[in-house]
This record gives structure tokens, C-alpha cells and sequence, in this order.
């Protein structure tokens, strides 16, 4: 599908649920441009109030890592534990940490 | 005048409900996933619009009619909807045409309703007004990718104004219902819903470099119930179950 030139462009969709909240990917459309994206994305992906804000992003300028780099790039935390913060005391009373 | 009021409630449900109609035939059918959503979502729209339109127009007749009776129960004479609704959708030029000169006057009506007399109309209206923006972005966004696109889709998206400029003078009508409603403060005058229609197509068109066309013979009667052929088809289809198995529920 993609090889034809005369589809529109694939883009990628993130959406806030929530003011103050991240954005996260929740799928992707097609779209000739920015604007008729966001009204894709509004159409398919914010249709049972999933939404308060939409990005959308052309999914060819997303980079993303090679599969084949996943050992070299992620492995070496395996045996790390002390970079997660587990070893403290919780003070009393703390609530949201 | 409560009958006026009562006609003219229909008048407003009525559009709603056969454009409803009209846009779900593309379920399925759209020319891409993504505007196929479009339209069915507008449609469900306009199908819980017209909803709270027939529920109450049946409050202020007074005969105990529901919104499904309103909706299953008349015969096309009975149907309020001007004729530019029930046009057959054509290609989605036509579709998207028809769309947006609905939506260059249901938009302004809908901003005017909210100063109505009538409670009941402007809670109607409050919560049609948004939706009714995002629809007018919609089809006008999509007039200017037809117009200023190819050769074809600027042939085809002309063709589909040609079409159906006959229709749009049934918009503007001045009737005994609207003008006792108007002098009620309860329906809105016609004339700056029109100015705000013209101004519309015209900025839109403009952009679209799309011809306005000239106002000719203007198809009127939709509103009195007298229609063209394509309604009582629309009608025999939304209406088949309830006419066939009478009160049948699911």
C-alpha cells in the first residue's frame, strides 16, 4: 500500500486523556496533511471522550532503534538494581511517592 | 401556537433526522477508514439531535407521541425536512457539498436559538452548537480540498453545487410558522441567518476557487411536507420494522 503514491502519508496519533497528563500513542491514520490528521484522529480516536488534547506526527520523521541493538542497548540495566529507588525507608505519613 | 411551535420543532428535527439517515448509508462505503468514521460519527450526531427535537415537539402537541412515533409513525406529507436533505448522496463531492450548505445555515441557526424564548430550544441548541462547528469545519475543509484539488475533484465538487443550489432557497423561508414564531422571540428571523449563510459560501468557495452559483429557480414545499421522490424511499427503509411488526421493541 504504501508503494503507491497516491496514498496519503501515514501518520502517527497521541492523545492527552487529561490536562497536565503525558500524550500517548494510540494508533495512526491516514492523512494528506497536519489538519485533516487531527480531524482523522479526532474522528477515529476521541470518539468515547478519550481526549483533551491530539499530536500528530508523520510517522516517517519518527526515529526509532534497531530491534537487532535491543541486547546492546538494553541489557546492561539488567543487573542494576541499585538504580532503582527501592532502598530507602519510606517516611511515615508519606503518601504519594 | 403551540401548533406553530410544534411544526416548527419538526421542522428543525426533521433535517436531522433524514440527513442522519442519508450520511449512515455511507457506513461501509466511505472512500477511506478514516471518512467513513467521519460520517457515521456525524450521523449519530444528528440521530441524538433529532432525538431530543421529536421528544419535544411530541411534549408541546400533547398527544402523548414519543420520538420513535414521530420518527416511524408519519408518512412522508407529515415529514417537515427541507428537500436539500434528502438528496441521494451521489459521489462524495455531492455528499460533502450538500453537507456544507446545511451546515452554512444550521450553524448560524443553531448560535441564534440560544437566544430563543423557548427554554427547551436553546438547551437543544447549547448542546448542537459544537457539534454543529466541528461539522462546518469538516465539510468546508473538504470544499476547499475538492475545489482547489485536481481537475476532476474541482469538476466534480462544481457539479455537486450546481446540483443542489435549487435546494437552498427552502432554507430561508418565510412561512405563517416562522413569522408567528419570530414575533413569539421564539424562532430566530431568517434574514441574518441568511447573510451569515452567504458569507460562509462565499468565503469558502472563494478559497476553493468554486463558482457561486447564480440564484435561479428555487425548490420549495419540503417544509409543508410536499417532497421530492426520494424521501418516501428513505422512509420506507428507517421505517420497515415498525410498520411491518407494529410496537416491536429491542
Amino acid at each position: 500500500m504504501s508503494d503507491n503514491p497516491n496514498n496519503w502519508p501515514l501518520w502517527e496519533v497521541f492523545i492527552q486523556s487529561k490536562r497536565g497528563l503525558e500524550h500517548k500513542h494510540v494508533g495512526s491514520l491516514h492523512a494528506a496533511d497536519a489538519e485533516m490528521a487531527i480531524e482523522n484522529a479526532r474522528d477515529v480516536y476521541t470518539r468515547r471522550q478519550e481526549g483533551n488534547s491530539i499530536w500528530v506526527v508523520e510517522a516517517e520523521h519518527i526515529h526509532a532503534s534497531r530491534p537487532e541493538d535491543a541486547e546492546s542497548l538494553f541489557d546492561p540495566a539488567d543487573d542494576k538494581v541499585y538504580r532503582h529507588p527501592t532502598f530507602y525507608t519510606m517516611p511515615e505519613g508519606a503518601k504519594y511517592i | 401556537m403551540s401548533n406553530a411551535l410544534f411544526t416548527y420543532t419538526l421542522r428543525l428535527a426533521d433535517d436531522l433526522l433524514v440527513l442522519s439517515h442519508r450520511l449512515s448509508e455511507w457506513c461501509g462505503h466511505g472512500p477511506v477508514l478514516e471518512e467513513d468514521i467521519a460520517l457515521t460519527n456525524r450521523a449519530l450526531d444528528h440521530l441524538g439531535e433529532a432525538r431530543n427535537l421529536l421528544q419535544y415537539a411530541g411534549q408541546v402537541e400533547g398527544q402523548g407521541r414519543s420520538d420513535d412515533d414521530l420518527a416511524f409513525l408519519r408518512n412522508e406529507r407529515q415529514y417537515r425536512n427541507v428537500k436539500l436533505v434528502e438528496q441521494p448522496n451521489g459521489d462524495y463531492a455531492h455528499t460533502i457539498a450538500r453537507n456544507f450548505l446545511f451546515d452554512a445555515y444550521h450553524l448560524p441557526l443553531m448560535h441564534a436559538l440560544l437566544k430563543s424564548k423557548d427554554d427547551q430550544l436553546v438547551a437543544i441548541a447549547g448542546k448542537a452548537v459544537k457539534e454543529a462547528t466541528y461539522h462546518l469545519r469538516h465539510s468546508s475543509e473538504w470544499m476547499v480540498r475538492f475545489g482547489d484539488g485536481t481537475d476532476e475533484s474541482h469538476q466534480r465538487a462544481q457539479t455537486a453545487l450546481d446540483d443542489l443550489w435549487t435546494f437552498t432557497g427552502e432554507l430561508f423561508v418565510e412561512d405563517d410558522v416562522q413569522k408567528e414564531l419570530e414575533k413569539a422571540g421564539i424562532a430566530p428571523a431568517s434574514g441574518p441567518i441568511k447573510a451569515a449563510f452567504d458569507s460562509t459560501v462565499n468565503e469558502v468557495l472563494k478559497e476553493a476557487t468554486l463558482k457561486r452559483p447564480e440564484d435561479g429557480f428555487m425548490a420549495e414545499g419540503g417544509r409543508d411536507g410536499r417532497h421530492t421522490e426520494h424521501l418516501g424511499y428513505i422512509l420506507a427503509e428507517m421505517q420497515y420494522l415498525q410498520r411491518a411488526y407494529p410496537g416491536a421493541e429491542w
